[in-house]
């Protein structure tokens, strides 16, 4: 018992030495810490949001919407092919995910089925008799279309909330089509929100000038065309007013590469904006055949404004006015153009929010529960079990430096439930001693000598330890693995609390009594 | 000062009285479940969805100007209590009808009721669409955790084991929902995680008292089972109480100093620790005798290993 390897030793001290090496940084303030030499470590434990403040927003991406436009689109296509053929056909409409057509000349069908299959081929597409043709989008590229859309709003998202690159917020996905976006330091979510509110898809249209307005009020639009509201312009009884556009879309805001805020003639607030070379030359295109007509500028389904084409725009360069912008809201509009559109409108599903008044008032209150906590063990353990309480002791303290470390290396998130881990581990961590002392306190009364009754007690207790902290490890697991945010964060401070406690719990206090008994070698023990 | 908590070999009779504390804990089960089908849960947001904001107004005495102000948007139920101090309001809404968008309206309308001269501490809003998933993962944590424990105690031990760690488990569990629906404290997704803790806990207290009856089923082949379960929960008793206080004291502190978010959570693992304490020595070991433990001949071999 006496004789512990000299390896044995140098592990343990290694340990506790590493321990002390990468919780040291803790204790120093963030800019500190950031400076030091690369040889050493300087991770040091982060902050979860309840702590730090800031927000937390799970997002999900209307994936349906990407659906449903596509399946639009393709109606079009298809409409726009078989007229070009002066093929005959009816009941052209979407479904919930394809789209159906009745051919009505069945000599045709097959010639229509041979143009509409090469149109998409992520749709399957099937000719039934009757000359009914139904596409049908497959599993696989409706995950495709899923997948991307959900990739493209975490960019987007990103370029929105941290233009500069200086928030680091965490951007995640999660799941099939939801996001969680965390951002330290923002306590106000619904600035968050403002810019996350709209897709910000732009369309330049061009109006319907044959088809009348009147008519198409009264619910007659005319094919091809599509009535749209204004973003500010009222009517008399305070409807917006509507605009009869054509549908296809001229210059789509897909080719915007930035835009900005500027002031028009009169210096008033303005977008400015610039296309790419292909936007830039259909932009030019359509100004020169229009000359003269009016041109709507459409955002997310509503009519920013329709001025009427004074020159032809070549450059791609141009500008968006409104009588409404003001300074503010045209920088807004800049920048989600220049971030670019959202795939699909996001809905908030959650969102947590805390202030950093409430996050400093947490740490504080944490501080001071885990400090006391671990005072009151103390000396507890001192008054209970004398000189071997101190060595529980120090191994209660060695645990603490290896819990911060662990979590220090492991980049883990310290939550308020995480500090809660820790006080409750500072409770439970002296079970593994509390076990070993009354295993040598039995082996006592048996009648053993001193160094017997000590050896066996370790031996004897390790065991029944390590049944009982795999059962806590258990439900610690289960807890990161069905919880969320939070409550993981109390998890993984309970498990790292439960492995570190063995180890100092056993290893720590062994040398130590070891070490004590060597230097004594006392006669009698009590515990 | 050294100090003893209890007697130098302690003798207590917990098997002879084992009658009392099974009629004990299943009126407290019973009580448990009366209150939970009576009273229900008081279930936080993260259940039922909903809003939750905490504002810190510049003077105390505002609440009754703010639930009035509140109530008169129409919004469904307010509530409002001070949290932990009179100029700290935490302000409750239901789950609006018409799912996220009107439940983003409403913080919205809350927000501009109330003006910016409040400094908002937290806000929570929870859709209907995770609301839903965070109970049913909470459910699954909490079943799959008393299922994977059972099933490690069988491996470890024998299947009178498992069922007895898991009989004074789900004892447990169902009682802190019981006090839960007793006194009405709000249950959410932090209380699970007691919940989870105090299973782990309880288990542990257990599976310490098990692993002496198992070294003691080989230890003394004839004595009489009721002794000799008597004997083992007497054996370990002492570390069973100390590591109870310990626990609770570090709970106590959490409790009273931990700051008034963590407060519930560390009330429900304090009443976890003294239940699981409790159900581990006069539940727990007694049920064994009821279902019947046998000593078995490969334990034999093992005794010879032991000096």
């Amino acid at each position: 018992m006496l004789k512990i390897d000299t390896w044995k030793y140098a592990v343990v001290g290694m340990i506790c030495a590493l321990g002390f090496v990468f919780a040291a940084p803790n204790l120093l303030d963030k800019a500190t810490a950031d400076a030091l030499p690369d040889f050493l470590p300087k991770s040091q434990i982060s902050l979860g949001l309840d702590l730090q403040g800031g927000s937390h927003l799970l997002l999900e991406v209307e994936v349906g919407v990407v659906v449903k436009e596509r399946l639009e689109a393709l109606v079009d296509t298809i409409r726009t092919e078989l007229r070009k053929e002066r093929i005959r056909y009816s009941g052209l409409g979407a479904m919930s995910s394809g789209v159906n057509v009745t051919i009505q000349d069945p000599a045709q069908a097959q010639k229509a089925y041979d143009i509409i299959r090469q149109i998409d081929t992520g749709f399957q597409t099937r000719l039934a008799d009757g000359g009914q043709i139904t596409m049908e989008l497959t599993q696989k590229s409706l995950q495709e279309r899923r997948v991307s859309a959900v990739e493209q709003s975490i960019e987007i998202v990103r370029r929105r909330i941290d233009p500069k690159g200086i928030k680091e917020p965490t951007i995640t996905r999660q799941g099939d089509d939801r996001i969680l976006l965390q951002v330290p330091g923002e306590d106000d979510p619904e600035q968050l929100k403002k810019l996350l509110g709209q897709t910000a898809k732009l369309t330049f249209q061009l109006l319907d000038d044959r088809g009348s307005l009147a008519d198409a009020m009264a619910g007659r639009v005319p094919p091809g065309s599509i009535l749209l509201p204004s973003v500010d312009e009222f009517g008399l009884d305070g409807k917006p007013r509507l605009y009869l556009l054509k549908k296809r879309v001229a210059v789509s805001g897909d080719t915007l590469v930035s835009a900005s805020l500027g002031f028009d003639e009169g210096n008033r607030p303005a977008v400015n904006f610039r296309l790419d070379a292909v936007g830039g030359k259909k932009f030019a295109d359509i100004t020169r055949k229009n000359l003269g007509k009016p041109f709507a500028i459409v955002l997310d389904g509503k009519v920013i404004s329709a001025p009427t084409i004074q020159g032809i725009i070549a450059g791609g360069s141009g500008q968006i006015t409104s009588g409404t912008f003001t300074t503010e809201s045209a920088r807004e509009l800049s920048l989600l153009l220049s971030a670019g559109a959202l795939p699909a409108p996001l809905t908030v599903l959650e969102e947590r929010s805390v202030g950093p008044g409430l996050g400093a008032d947490s740490v504080a209150a944490g501080k001071t529960a885990s400090v006391v906590g671990l005072a009151l063990v103390i000396v507890f353990m001192v008054i209970y079990y004398g000189r071997f309480g101190v060595f529980a002791d120090v191994a209660l303290l060695m645990n603490m430096v290896l819990i911060f470390a662990m979590l220090s290396v492991f980049g883990a998130t310290l939550t308020l439930p995480g500090i809660a881990g820790i006080v409750l581990t500072v409770g439970m961590a002296v079970d593994a001693n509390v076990l070993v002392f009354e295993r040598i306190r039995e082996e006592l009364k048996t009648g053993r000598g001193v160094l017997s009754a000590v050896d066996a007690g370790y031996k004897r207790a390790f065991g029944t330890i390590m049944d009982a902290n795999v059962t806590t490890l258990i439900a610690a697991t289960l807890l990161f693995v069905f919880g969320s945010g939070p409550v993981q964060g109390f998890a993984v401070t309970l498990a790292v609390g439960i492995v570190s406690s063995m180890f100092t719990a056993i290893w720590v206090t062994r040398i130590l009594v070891v070490t004590w008994l060597r230097r004594t070698r006392p006669a009698t023990l009590k515990i | 000062m050294r100090i003893k908590l209890l007697p130098e070999n302690p003798n207590f009779g917990f098997l002879q009285k084992r009658v009392a504390f099974f009629i004990f804990s299943g009126l407290l089960v019973a009580a448990s479940l009366g209150l939970f089908a009576v009273n229900s849960l008081n279930y936080g947001i993260d259940f039922t969805g909903g809003i939750m904001i905490e504002v810190k107004t510049d003077q105390p005495g505002q609440i009754g100007t703010m639930r009035k102000e509140l109530k008169a948007l129409n919004l469904g139920a307010v509530e409002l209590q001070e949290f932990g101090a009179p100029n700290d309001i935490l302000i409750r809404l239901q789950a609006q009808q018409g799912g996220e968008k009107a439940n983003q309206a409403a913080v919205a309308a809350v927000k501009q009721a109330l003006g910016d001269g409040m400094d908002y501490r937290r806000t929570e809003l929870v859709g209907p669409k995770v609301s839903d998933e965070l109970f049913w993962n909470g459910l699954y944590a909490v079943v799959s955790a008393i299922f994977a424990i059972l099933v490690y105690i069988w491996f470890r031990f024998e299947w009178q084991f498992g069922l007895g760690a898991v009989v004074a488990l789900t004892h447990d569990v169902i009682t802190t929902i019981g006090v839960f629906a007793l006194i009405q404290l709000e249950f959410n997704l932090s209380t699970v995680a007691a919940v989870l803790t105090i299973a782990g806990y309880s288990i542990n207290d257990t599976v310490v008292v098990f692993d002496r009856v198992r070294e003691n089923l080989r230890k003394y082949k004839t004595m009489p089972m009721d002794e000799l379960l008597n004997q083992s929960a007497n054996e370990t008793l002492s570390r069973t109480v100390m590591t109870s206080l310990t626990t609770l004291l570090a709970l106590v502190a959490l409790y009273f100093l931990g700051g008034e978010i963590i407060r519930d959570f560390a009330f429900a693992m304090i009443w976890g620790v003294v239940i699981g304490t409790y159900s581990s020595v006069c539940l727990a070991v007694p049920l064994l005798l009821r279902f019947g433990i046998q000593r078995r001949s490969s334990d034999d071999e093992a005794v010879n290993q032991q000096p």
